[in-house]
């Protein structure tokens, strides 16, 4: 989705083909195929299309070659219209190998095109996959698709043939032969492509011209082939966006992009502790290429000291960050309780992902609400924000901060495995636009004497870095004494501490913006009411429920704790409330229990986003 | 530093009243550390204290400088933020065999690896006090406590091997009241610039009381402890006894020495910078031999603190931190002024 598609009519009908086209790539994980797609991607931005991506991998690093289990697929939707969602069923998969073609298959649209690599249909691929002895290219098993059957492996053979490169390495250039194909059949230019695989391969000028002649001889190959039959050239215009410098961004990227920035805005240096965990490992890799700005990057050994280590930075006057995924973040629910009770600034980043337990750690899912809303010991209040979309996560990352140094409280930024692998076209904004909240900290004895746990306007403690003459003070996880912060276990102090810690992080929905509607209008029928990644699949399916006609609104909310403070009189404008979400039913529950409203569940825990015609047809079933 | 001179053993205490139990062996230890710190040459507000959870991990809050008393164990990892935040602040870790040893093993292991540049004090009063008496990983097999009414089976590891075994660059022992030994091995600690590991034999008198007392006794100090000393012969009992190095099966042996004359008994010098004869030291049985304390190892190494600013510093040099630049980098194109027709 890009963000400055404001253009678009609400009332734009259901999208047909000539404007979009959803591919799927699908291969063994060792194919490449999250690199062809990536660089489809890329050619498909500077077309000027909008677009969205959903790579879909498995956790082994390499399975076994040709299995079920080891297929690596990447789906994009591109449009000359709005784009919100990967897209529910490709128009074309192409499949570079029987595994591939098995799992992939069912998921494309009836009528749709299959490419098929038919120089992988070996005996041997065929029973890796499960088809046994027969080979799905030649029995009727894909009579309600059309069919193109490409030896797609010896024709990369062939044209790498004069670069003198041993079987192996000359089968690796199959993913730029089909990506010279794809790149034919959609009219793009392949100059950008050519550049890129000369600057990665600058050191080995024969990989890079290899790659680059079986990309042309792809291209080459629609350009000339007496194929026939389905295979024809789309044009897809491109998309009326606002103008501007555009570039894409992964949710992960631009939320890592998003911290530094919200770190500059509030004038202080960045200190991110993290542990390698599937899929928030990304954040950590690209902050660590950033010490310029400010920012040290702490591997640590393990969820807990790399939390632990981020409380000390901030106790000692950096922005303390750490990321994680579900199951790490369990890991640091104590030390999160450490830093509500000493209310130290902390931005704990989760990228969800399939749970419980380790789960599905390549695989999407939002079931991680209750932990962050609720999931620590004691009456442990912490705001929570979500992203919606890559691109959001950059300006979600910056409000985390801001709330983490102005309220002096850590703060939950969630994201998902969809949105830190996903890309999308981003019209870079200039940050000359964002109003900076540079921190202040004690550093002298106030009137009135020294108070660690003293109050402002916002309810916020002093910060006051060690180091500071004159201001010496012990803090810790025992319960504090109003005012001083030394240690109290007296019943009035620890219920007076427990509702400030509450009041504090409640008044926050008072310095958050109030919740909009971003389809229709307050009262009506039906609320469509999400939260995180389902924005884009909620989005299409309101938009095309409204262009029939149907009195349906979106809502989509940002700050999870506190809610935004009129977001209960706005769920009670409508007659029915309904919340899509990828678990059973979270934030649901959240929405029952702080407003008693009769909020209705609609869940997926598949591992895979929302399809826009599952939550279209909730629509119509509540409308019914 | 005329202000920091001028501090006494009484500037270095807090406000807070002290709350552990009577004739705990943590009162001499706090008495020994804020005797030190004025001989130091360093200021309060620089000093940062940092503990985790039990008895000894309430001292931050006795001491009249910054104090984190953070969660059970993870001091360690608190400390790295704070020190990678500011490199000059003085960081000081007070832990307990529980803590630092148990919950806390893990950090305590990386700690000591990456060599940053604190002092660590490991109350040992091989005992969990804050829970009501447990036996703790370094408590010796067959102690009975309420978790071990027929007495502990597993065995207990030796707080200094771990240390030295981690790659610990400063590892030293010694013994809560000792008021006159502690401070000079609290003030070498502070002179090593790395992770300075102390363990302190520290008397639990509630569930523990005497464990040490075969070696911390008055009258039993001279024969059961060897006071080590750089440069110096490894001499004890009034210097009629001393240790050996047996060459044949490289060990240590007790030897008397007749007369003074150590060196016709062989007796080993001890050179801090040893490591194999740190880790024999550590290891010796007792009372089969005498306890070691004192400076066991010290062979300094760079800080963790330092390469990581060094980096820092290496990589963002004639860089200029530009948000814009950063937003923009990559391959980018530009939509015109004319949204195209759809």
């Amino acid at each position: 989705m890009a963000t400055a598609l404001k253009t678009i009519k609400e009332a734009r009908a259901p999208l047909a083909t000539a404007e979009s086209v959803v591919v799927r790539f699908a291969g063994d994980s060792g194919d490449g195929m999250q690199l062809t797609g990536g660089q489809f991607t890329l050619s498909t931005a500077l077309a000027g299309n909008d677009l969205a991506t959903f790579p879909d991998f498995p956790a082994e690093i390499r399975a076994p070659q040709g299995t079920t289990f080891g297929v690596s697929a990447f789906q994009i939707n591109f449009g000359s219209t709005e784009i919100d969602t990967a897209g529910d069923e490709p128009d074309v998969l192409i499949a570079m190998n029987p595994a591939a073609l098995k799992t992939n298959v069912d998921a494309l649209k009836p009528g749709g095109l299959i490419i098929a690599d038919e120089g992988e249909f070996g005996s041997r691929n065929l029973a890796k996959a499960g088809y046994g002895e027969v080979n799905p290219l030649e029995d009727d098993s894909l009579a309600k698709w059309q069919l193109i059957r490409l030896n797609i492996s010896q024709l990369t053979l062939d044209a790498v043939k004069p670069f003198g490169l041993g079987t192996k390495d000359a089968l690796r250039c199959k993913n730029m032969w089909t990506l010279g194909l794809a790149l034919w059949m959609f009219d793009r230019d392949r100059q950008p492509l050519i550049d890129w695989l000369k600057a990665k391969f600058a050191k080995n000028p024969v990989i890079a011209d290899a790659n680059i002649a079986a990309l042309n001889a792809g291209h080459a190959y629609g350009e000339t082939a007496e194929i026939g039959g389905p295979m024809k050239q789309y044009h897809v215009d491109p998309a009326p966006v606002a103008p501007g410098l555009y570039r894409t961004v992964t949710g992960s990227e631009s939320l890592a992009m998003g911290l530094v920035a919200g770190t500059q805005l509030a004038g202080l240096k960045m200190f991110f502790g993290g542990y390698p965990i599937t899929p928030a490992s990304a954040i950590l890799h690209y902050l660590s290429r950033l010490k310029e700005f400010g920012v040290t990057t702490f591997q640590a050994e393990d969820e807990i000291a790399a939390i632990a280590s981020a409380i000390g930075a901030s106790y000692a006057g950096q922005l303390g960050i750490t990321s994680s995924s579900g199951p790490g973040i369990a890991l640091k629910g104590e030390a999160m309780g450490l830093a509500v009770m000493t209310e130290l600034p902390l931005v704990i980043v989760n990228s969800q992902r399939g749970g419980p337990s380790t789960g599905l750690p390549t695989k999407t899912e939002q079931s991680d609400l209750y932990q962050a809303v609720y999931g620590r010991n004691g009456d442990t209040p912490m705001p929570v924000i979500a992203a919606r979309s890559p691109v959001d996560a950059f300006d979600c990352a910056i409000e985390a901060c801001r709330i983490a140094v102005q309220f002096m409280t850590p703060v939950i930024l969630l994201t998902d495995g969809y949105i830190a692998n996903a890309a999308e076209p981003w019209k870079v904004p200039d940050m000359a636009g964002y109003e900076p909240f540079p921190v202040k900290f004690l550093d002298h004895v106030p009137e009135g004497g020294l108070k660690p746990y003293g109050r402002n306007e916002k309810l916020a403690r002093p910060w006051i870095k060690p180091g500071t003459p004159g201001l010496m003070h012990r803090i810790g996880g025992i319960e504090k004494q109003v005012g001083t912060g030394n240690l109290d276990y007296s019943p009035a102090n620890h219920q007076a501490m427990t509702n400030a810690r509450k009041a504090k992080v409640d008044n926050i929905a008072n310095h958050v913006p109030e919740q909009d509607v971003t389809l229709g209008a307050p009262g009506g029928k039906l609320a469509v009411v999400g939260w995180g990644s389902t924005f884009g699949p909620i989005h299409q399916a309101v938009l095309r429920a409204r262009a029939k006609g149907r009195d349906v609104s979106q809502i989509h909310v940002r700050h999870i704790w506190p809610l935004p403070r009129n977001l209960g009189d706005l769920l009670k404008s409508y007659d029915r409330v309904i919340v899509p979400e990828m678990n059973t039913g979270q934030f649901k529950t959240v929405l029952r229990d702080q407003y008693l409203v009769d909020a209705r569940p609609l869940n997926k825990v598949s591992g895979q986003p929302f399809k826009i015609s599952e939550i279209e047809a909730a629509i119509e079933e509540a409308l019914a | 530093m005329n202000e920091i001179t001028k501090l006494t053993p009484a500037d270095w205490a807090s406000d807070q009243e002290v709350r552990w139990c009577p004739g705990c062996g943590d009162y001499a230890i706090l008495k020994a550390v804020q005797r030190t710190m004025p001989e130091l040459g360093v200021s309060r507000e620089n000093t940062v204290f940092v503990s985790g959870i039990g008895c000894s991990s309430r001292f931050p809050y006795y001491m009249e400088t910054y104090g984190f008393h953070t969660i059970h164990g993870r001091a360690p990892a608190v400390a790295t933020g704070v020190k990678l935040a500011n490199p000059e602040l003085d960081v000081w870790l007070v832990t307990g065999d529980g803590d630092g040893l148990s919950i806390g093993g893990n950090h305590m292991l990386h700690l000591i690896r990456r060599n940053l540049d604190c002092q660590v004090l490991l109350f040992n009063n091989e005992i969990y006090g804050l829970t009501k008496g447990q036996y703790s990983p370094t408590s010796r097999v067959g102690t009975r406590s309420p978790s071990t009414p027929f007495g502990s089976v597993d065995r207990p590891t030796n707080p200094c091997a771990f240390a030295i075994g981690c790659g610990g660059r400063f590892v030293a022992r010694a013994i809560d009241t000792n008021l006159k030994t502690l401070p000079e091995v609290l003030k070498r600690a502070h002179a090593n610039k790395g992770t300075s590991f102390v363990e302190i034999y520290q008397n639990c008198i509630v569930y523990n009381d005497g464990v040490f007392e075969d070696f911390t006794e008055k009258k039993a100090a001279p024969a059961t402890q060897l006071w080590l000393e750089d440069g110096q012969p490894m001499l004890f009992a009034g210097g009629t006894k001393g240790l050996r190095l047996n060459r044949d099966h490289l060990h240590l042996e007790v030897v008397d020495v007749v007369d003074g004359d150590w060196q016709a008994a062989d007796v080993l010098v001890h050179e801090e910078s040893n490591k194999a004869v740190a880790q024999m030291l550590i290891d010796m049985p007792f009372p089969a031999f005498p306890i070691a304390l004192g400076v066991i190892y010290c062979d300094p190494a760079p800080t963790f603190e330092a390469a990581v600013t060094a980096q820092n510093a290496e990589v963002s040099a004639g860089k200029t931190p530009d948000l814009n630049a950063l937003i923009r980098k990559g391959q980018s194109w530009t939509v015109d002024g004319k949204p195209h027709a759809v």
